[in-house]
């Protein structure tokens, strides 16, 4: 029973994000089309002759109606085709998954940075509400996610870079190092660990560190608020009486019962951090000139590079979609109440 | 003062500070209790729960406690280091609250919940921890131990809930046991079933019994003894038997709200409140 | 008995006497819950102030921020130029002033657009309930699900620079939240015998949301748009670091800090200066943001 009930509610989740995604590319294809830039013209040149035109026209399918046009559209996508990109003359795709492992790499250490340092943060601030440590904790918070991170970012390089030399400075490696290590994971700490190049390692390192820091100080920030949000709900709680009843120590009583409460709780706003960093990296990318897919998106804009741009919203929206499709199935997998 | 007191408590206070000023839940609540079943009966905000609560060191921030005695078995409560308090709490004295649904923590088994409470006060291996679990279950006349033990929370009726409540509080065998409104969630069926169960195991381990509730027939037939309190403070304090005969107004107001089954009564009268109640010395000592 | 005594009278009367003296004294009595929060009040503070030097800025400004003096390029916070200058000479402190204007309307602007659209959405999907519903959430939630700063540069992309069409794109993408919001309310007094009175009266549908429904939503509302404003503005701020924004010369204080990019390292005040005023007023609406999430609605947050 409890099985069955799973899987039904499994299938509703995941037809759900189906749906939304598909009213997503909905959405693209809708931009795509009010596009200024005929796309004939894009691929033939301005100088080709009326029938060459007539012909890429007819291959692009434009003459049918707008209805099949999307039905064509949505084939290519599951083909995995976005088109192909002006400036590179490349896949759209295969330019994706060259540039979104950098991405991924920033967004992961920076949420990993929220997760690590927010969630203490957020508790610590709950436990002693009114009192100091929620002041500081708050403060931070607040400025956090108020300040513009390609700002912060750039005050960081000024900081950090430009007047101590503790980090290094925009892009992924030193030019010095550009090309030695073999792209495995395209991952570059993962690459150069595992061919030994340590040095490539420390320097790749020390070229993450400011930007994850930026983007996790944003991820840290919503973090925290939202954890002392839940915490402070939990504490008020009756069962939280029950468990210092029985004599257990506050540590018990904060983390093993108010947290666990909580836990579920923050699988969701994990989710959406990690989510929103990934956008957040477009500008944060920019800044430090880290060559990921808000790069490539932002490039191919300035370019005129339209597939690229939709492709690239396609992708990052598919993710978007799929990392909260992802937080809700195990949501409902932890907390008992919906099993 | 009778030596076999557990609890002495004498002349109790909780204030708390409130932007709109000084609340006092309990102004000089005074009694003493033994192996015996005290009830204390009161409306909402005459401060009985915050009774319970005091004795425990569980008031809530921004409550002060004060009072010239608060001694359990010798040891004084009142200025006990937190470690005192907490081995006191399960072990010394326990304390049952209203409603399962909010007092049991929903991400974690019935099981879990009730060895954890044995756990922290004896240290014994896990088996042996269960199978006290299973014992206590049993005990609380629940049927399927082992089923209900794996159960969470939002998977068992209300009178199962209040029956593992009282099994989590009972299973680390403290002396005293609160109970805070035990059956004004459960449906009167059910809180006949619960009062029996409670009965009994308190018989049985001769236990002492707060029973703290705003139902006073419930009280004058389960408890030996009776305490009413109004607006912070005891205005009576009398045996169960001797409730007809009641000296303070407050209370002959409320036995006369009882309807009776015997009839005689065209309308139920209506209590009346006087505010000299709250000035005069209540019937404490 | 000065008016300040009968006014403040009037309004804490026991019962008021009309309807307009009972929404009066709403208000009264939220502000007073108001001021005794002192981080809400920095808010409003703020808020109060940006709101003041737009208004004051052509009296407050030594020039118009848009006039080149290239003698004075890039001179540091002095006593003459309070911020500096930028790189075409500008005094910066001038710019940012002119550049609270802009913040001001693409306060105003997006909140016209999100407001009625968000309201209109929700209120029909929970008063309708049935397959409209259906469609209308899924709508809805196909921009929530979208990356907020990412389709708003496709849509630029498509529409092209500038500053209106940046405001058109942020708004398409910050709808959502308010429709979720508008049709729970809605989903809520559906039911309720006042809106069935009003069906008995033969009031039209259309009637009973926008006089009966929508005043109810109207508090959430207002929270949800405050706090989802300092995004709005982190957004259209970053839009304009990418050049997607308000062009130059517009002193839109994003484009600032992207134009005084390169000046980072030794003119630090450039790009540094803009970017506070940017966090000021984000700070700004967070707090206040929830100082009246605090007052309307104290159930949620703590």
């Amino acid at each position: 029973m409890a099985l069955q009930s799973n899987l039904t509610s499994i299938l509703g989740v995941v037809t759900s994000l189906l749906l939304t995604f598909i009213g997503l590319t909905a959405i693209t294809f809708v931009i795509g089309r009010m596009m200024p830039a005929d796309p004939v013209l894009a691929i033939v040149g301005d100088r080709a002759s009326q029938e060459v035109y007539d012909q890429v026209y007819l291959q692009l399918g434009l003459d049918k109606p707008v209805y099949i046009q999307y039905l064509r559209y949505l084939e290519q996508l599951v083909e995995g085709d976005l088109g192909t990109s002006i400036m590179t003359a490349q896949p759209v795709l295969d330019d994706i998954i060259r540039f979104f492992p950098a991405t991924l790499e920033l967004a992961t250490v920076a949420t990993l940075l929220g997760i690590f340092v927010g969630i203490p943060m957020g508790v610590l601030a709950a436990v002693h509400q009114g009192r100091w440590p929620d002041h500081i904790v708050r403060v931070i918070s607040l400025i956090g996610y108020s300040a513009p991170i390609f700002w912060l970012g750039m005050v960081g390089l000024l900081v950090f870079y430009a007047n101590l030399g503790w980090v290094a400075g925009p892009g992924r490696l030193d030019v010095y190092y550009d090309g030695i290590v073999e792209p495995v994971t395209g991952v570059l700490m993962i690459d150069a660990a595992m061919s030994g190049e340590w040095d490539i390692f420390y320097n790749a390192l020390s070229h993450l560190v400011l930007p994850a820091t930026i983007l996790g100080t944003f991820a840290l920030a919503y973090i925290a608020r939202m954890t002392r949000s839940f915490m402070l709900d939990q504490l008020s709680q009756e069962y939280i009486l029950t468990a210092r009843v029985k004599g257990m120590p506050e540590r018990k009583v904060i983390w093993g019962h108010a947290f666990r409460n909580v836990l579920v709780q923050l699988i969701t706003i994990i989710g959406l951090t990690y989510a929103s960093l990934l956008e957040g990296s477009v500008l944060t990318e920019t800044v430090f000139s880290w060559p990921g897919i808000g790069q490539y998106i932002t490039n191919s804009l300035f370019n005129n590079d339209m597939n690229a741009v939709l492709g690239g919203t396609i992708v990052v929206g598919a993710c978007f979609v799929g990392i909260n499709m992802l937080s809700d199935l195990l949501y409902r997998l932890v907390d008992p109440r919906i099993r | 003062m009778t030596d076999s007191a557990l609890l002495r408590v004498e002349d109790l206070h909780v204030t708390y500070n409130t932007p709109t000023g000084l609340v006092r839940a309990v102004s000089g609540v005074s009694f003493e209790l033994g192996r015996e079943k005290l009830g204390i009966v009161g409306e909402s905000g005459s401060g009985k729960s915050q009774t319970g609560r005091a004795i425990l060191g569980l008031t809530a921030t921004g409550g002060t406690v004060s009072a010239s005695r608060l001694e359990f078995k010798g040891t004084n409560l009142l200025n006990a280091s937190e470690r005192t308090m907490r081995q006191i709490r399960g072990r010394g004295i326990s304390m049952i609250m209203q409603d399962p649904k909010y007092s049991l923590n929903p991400v974690m088994t019935v099981g879990y919940q009730i060895e954890e409470a044995l756990l922290v006060h004896n240290r014994t291996s896990k088996r042996v921890a269960r199978e006290r679990t299973y014992e206590m279950l049993r005990a609380v006349k629940i049927r399927e131990p082992e089923r209900v033990y794996r159960a969470y929370p939002h998977e068992v009726s209300g009178g199962m809930g209040q029956r593992i409540m009282i099994a989590m509080m009972m299973i680390p065998e403290p002396d005293i046991i609160i109970a805070d409104e035990p059956t004004s969630a459960l449906d009167v069926t059910v809180q006949l079933q619960v009062l029996a169960v409670l009965d009994d195991m308190i018989s049985e381990r001769g236990m002492g019994l707060i029973f703290i509730s705003h139902d006073l027939n419930l009280i004058a037939s389960f408890c030996d003894r009776i305490l009413i309190m109004y607006d912070g403070r005891v205005v009576e304090e009398c045996t169960a038997a001797e409730l007809d005969r009641a000296q303070h107004p407050y209370t002959q107001g409320l036995v006369n709200c009882l309807p009776r089954l015997d009839g005689g009564q065209d309308e139920l009268p209506v209590l009346k409140r006087d505010p000299s109640w709250l000035t005069t010395p209540g019937a404490t000592r | 008995m000065t008016t300040e005594a009968t006014l403040r009278g009037w309004l804490l009367a026991e019962i008021p006497q009309s309807k307009l003296q009972a929404r009066c004294q709403r208000v009264f009595i939220g502000w007073l819950d108001f001021k005794r929060n002192p981080i809400a009040m920095i808010g409003l503070l703020i808020i109060v102030g940006l709101v003041a030097i737009a208004t004051l800025a052509p009296w407050i400004t030594t020039s118009n921020g848009l006039e080149l003096h290239l003698a004075d390029r890039l001179k540091p916070p002095g006593s003459e130029h309070w911020f500096g200058t930028d790189e075409l000479g500008r005094d910066i402190l001038d710019r940012i002033i002119w550049g609270s204007r802009i913040t001001l309307y693409i306060v105003a602007l997006v909140s016209i657009i999100v407001v009625p659209i968000g309201l209109l959405i929700g209120t029909v999907a929970g008063y309708m309930g049935g397959w409209v519903d259906t469609v209308l959430m899924r709508l809805t939630d196909i921009f929530l699900a979208f990356p907020r700063l990412i389709l708003a540069m496709a849509l630029v992309a498509v529409l092209g620079r500038g500053l209106e069409n940046a405001v058109l794109a942020i708004a398409l993408t910050t709808w959502s939240p308010f429709a979720r919001i508008a049709r729970a309310e809605a989903l809520t007094i559906r039911n309720s015998e006042f809106i069935l009175a009003a069906q008995m009266q033969g009031i039209s549908t259309v009637g009973i949301l926008v006089r009966h429904v929508t005043p109810l939503c109207m508090s959430s509302v207002t929270v949800r748009l405050t706090l989802d404003m300092a995004g709005i503005i982190l957004t259209a701020a970053g839009l304009g670091f990418l050049g997607l924004g308000a062009q130059p010369p517009t002193p839109e204080w994003g484009a600032m800090i992207s134009l005084g990019r390169q000046y980072l390292i030794d003119q630090w005040w450039v790009p540094t200066i803009p970017g506070i005023a940017i966090l000021v007023v984000s700070l700004g609406f967070n707090l206040l943001g929830d100082g009246l999430r605090d007052v309307l609605d104290p159930k949620s947050g703590n």
